[in-house]
């Protein structure tokens, strides 16, 4: 008895039961497509997340003045400005060997105009180093320099939302729009990032730091300091040195009373992983639940179709079948109705995983294709192998006399 | 010449306690190679006891039993898949053909169970099937045969292996005169060829047929003659 003959022998019967055969298939392939799908949208949200923060540059900082736990107000009016001699005392190869750039940064909400167009922007008044800190790219035009800041120019880089509110297909370059009643010549534009939908990375403005401030905000605190780290390991490093160089500066007595924050880009992406990670794991749980119930479903099915076959069993049996290929026979059956489904699902799941879902473009965890594949095979062992050997170790007599 | 069927003190007893049934009360039987054995009796008389005793396909409660000389009491159940697969072909007054395959695949079975390849084994069951005269229904499904054309796909798929001994329980019982005709036509065949055959019936004539009738009363051999000589 070779076992390709055990192979036919059990397609045939589940061939003899289409509907039924389909239906089992079916449980399963529900549980292992929901599997790939739910975390591959787990997967896209988490990778969509992390990319929209990446744009704005995972190895920075940024210094914010004020206190998250202080709202002892007696506290709050010994608070020092953010100065710019604060961003100037951060970079120091000796106290801070991790931080490549400190960028003092001003905005102001403002409205732009050109032509009878006009938006509602945030305007950045910073130095040059801001492109690479905040990781913006020029991609027409110039960057900043040091001599817009020094000269107080009215230059302006724009973002590429700003760009289509104001300009629409006319090239911006050299044209020059009025931001809160200035006038600003437009020197570059920032090459476009993507939204993330909670937050718009391309909606930017940014104008020498020295011109801002001389003509919209005047010169009080800044509003937050940019610090580049050397890359986004050290950021944790940077982040303790800039802290220590700022505590140092505004006398700072304990965390209680620190009157600045500083926030790292690199702890935010994780913290948010992690977040998305646990609702990952969560759809992934209810998943699997479902690949279970598929699971019971072929012990069902199994059972019913043992039940139903004893007779046949009991033939098999008078004819020499041998308990061992009798339980082949049914285990095969009960693999195939599993292999089958299984496979058909983790097809469905990645053509399912190609459709964008509210704003979430799925991305297939490997490691999630394989699982639920195995799993479903093993499923079709585990839960075909009692009824098989229960079928399997019936007598022959007792088989044949069932009705 | 050793015996093919060696039954020595066999008994049977079904249940226990107050529902206890004693099917067989000690039953001494020797069937000789090329016998042609009918087993008549009463109903409940136990004749599908023994026969199943006899098949291997049940264990008697005690007695010595052995078959071909080789002792069957003391096999377990996988050796006596091979003895029902090797010694014994199995005839069943409800034909017991394996729904949904048709008559070929029915007729192969016992040489797929057994190993055999599947040229030799297709050529085999095609010869069986021509020797009961159903060449020309061997695709066919079983519900697509007539009650005597399913008995003799039975008698084909008995006989393929080439069993010492052939094993019919009442298998003219669900038939009319004339299936029952054919079906003993080819027993008396397959005696001729010198093949050992055990039939339980009810009927005298399908008896007259056979060279001896065993009587079974109340579960013991009543009586035990030859019809011609
Ligand atoms: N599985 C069983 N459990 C309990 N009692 C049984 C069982 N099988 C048979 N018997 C009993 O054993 C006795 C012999 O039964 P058996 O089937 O051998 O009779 P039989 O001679 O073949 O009758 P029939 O001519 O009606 O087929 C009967 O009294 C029957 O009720
Ligand atoms: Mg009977």
């Amino acid at each position: 008895m070779n076992i390709l003959e055990t192979i036919r022998i059990g397609l045939q019967g589940i061939a003899a039961n289409k509907l039924r055969s389909g239906l089992t298939m079916l449980g399963i392939l529900i549980g292992v497509a929901a599997v790939i799908v739910l975390m591959a949208i787990g997967n896209g949200a988490s990778v969509a997340v992390t990319s929209s923060i990446e744009a704005l540059g995972t190895n920075t900082l940024t210094i914010r003045p004020g206190s998250l736990s202080s709202s002892d107000d007696a506290a709050r009016t010994q608070f020092k400005d953010l100065t710019v001699d604060d961003a100037v005392a951060l970079v120091d190869p000796v106290l801070a060997a991790n931080v490549v750039s400190a960028t003092p940064v001003v905005s102001a909400a403002v409205t732009c105009t050109y032509e009878g167009s006009s938006y509602a922007t945030s305007l950045t008044g910073t130095w040059p180093s801001y492109f690479s800190a905040s990781n913006s790219q020029v991609d027409a035009g110039t960057p900043l320099t040091s001599d817009d800041v020094v000269n107080s120019r009215r230059s302006i880089v724009l973002g590429q939302t700003v760009i289509s509110a104001l300009f629409g297909d006319t090239d911006p370059l050299g044209r020059t729009v009025t931001c809160a009643g200035v006038p600003f010549a437009v020197v570059g534009t920032i090459e476009e990032k993507g939204s993330s939908g909670f937050l718009d990375a391309d909606d930017v403005a940014v104008a020498p730091l020295s011109t801002v401030q001389s003509s919209i905000t005047g010169y009080g605190s800044l509003d937050s300091i940019l610090v580049q780290a050397s890359s986004s390991e050290t950021s944790s490093a940077a982040e303790s040195e800039v802290t220590a160089i700022l505590d140092q500066r505004h006398g700072t007595i304990s965390e209680d009373t620190r009157d600045f924050q500083v926030l790292n880009q690199a702890a935010l992406i994780s913290t948010i992983q992690d977040t998305i990670g646990i609702f990952t794991v969560l759809l992934g749980a209810v998943a699997a639940i479902s690949l279970l119930v598929g699971g019971i479903g072929i012990t069902n099915i199994m059972l019913v179709t043992v039940t139903e076959r004893t007779r046949e069993i009991g033939i098999r049996k008078a004819i020499g079948a041998r308990k061992s290929a009798i339980l082949t026979q049914f285990l095969i059956e009960a693999m195939v109705l599993s292999v089958i489904g299984g496979g058909i699902g983790v097809l469905l799941a990645l053509l399912v995983t190609r459709i964008s879902v509210a704003g979430v473009t799925p991305v297939v965890v490997p490691a999630s294709v394989v699982g639920a594949f195995v799993v479903s095979v093993s499923i079709g062992l585990f839960f075909g192998s009692y009824p098989a050997n229960r079928a399997a170790s019936l007598r022959p007599i007792e088989a044949l006399r069932h009705e | 010449m050793t015996p093919v069927i060696d039954l020595r003190g066999i008994t049977k007893t079904y249940g226990g306690g107050d529902t206890e049934v004693q099917a067989l009360r000690g039953i001494d039987l020797t069937i000789e190679r090329g016998d042609y054995v009918a087993i008549m009796g009463a109903s409940g008389s136990g004749k599908s006891t023994l026969m199943n005793i006899i098949g291997a396909l049940d264990v008697a409660t005690s007695g010595h039993y052995s078959l071909d000389g080789i002792g069957i009491d003391d096999l377990d159940e996988s050796a006596l898949s091979i003895v029902r697969n090797r010694k014994i072909g199995f005839i069943f007054q409800s034909f017991n053909l394996i729904p949904r395959t048709t008559a070929l695949s029915n007729v192969e079975l016992p040489l797929v169970y057994r190993g055999v390849r599947r040229r030799e084994r297709r050529a085999r069951a095609v010869e069986a099937l021509t020797a009961v005269g159903l060449a020309d229904r061997m695709h066919h499904m079983p519900n697509e045969l007539s009650g005597g054309q399913q008995q003799r796909v039975a008698v084909a798929r008995a006989l393929v292996a080439e069993p010492s001994l052939l094993l019919a329980d009442e298998p003219t019982g669900n038939l009319d005169s004339r299936s029952t005709r054919d079906v003993l036509d080819l027993m008396g065949a397959l005696h001729a060829q010198g093949r050992t055959i055990v039939m339980i019936t009810h009927e005298d004539d399908v008896a007259a047929a056979s060279g001896r009738i065993v009587t079974l009363i109340d579960g013991q051999v009543s009586d035990d003659r030859r019809t011609h000589a």
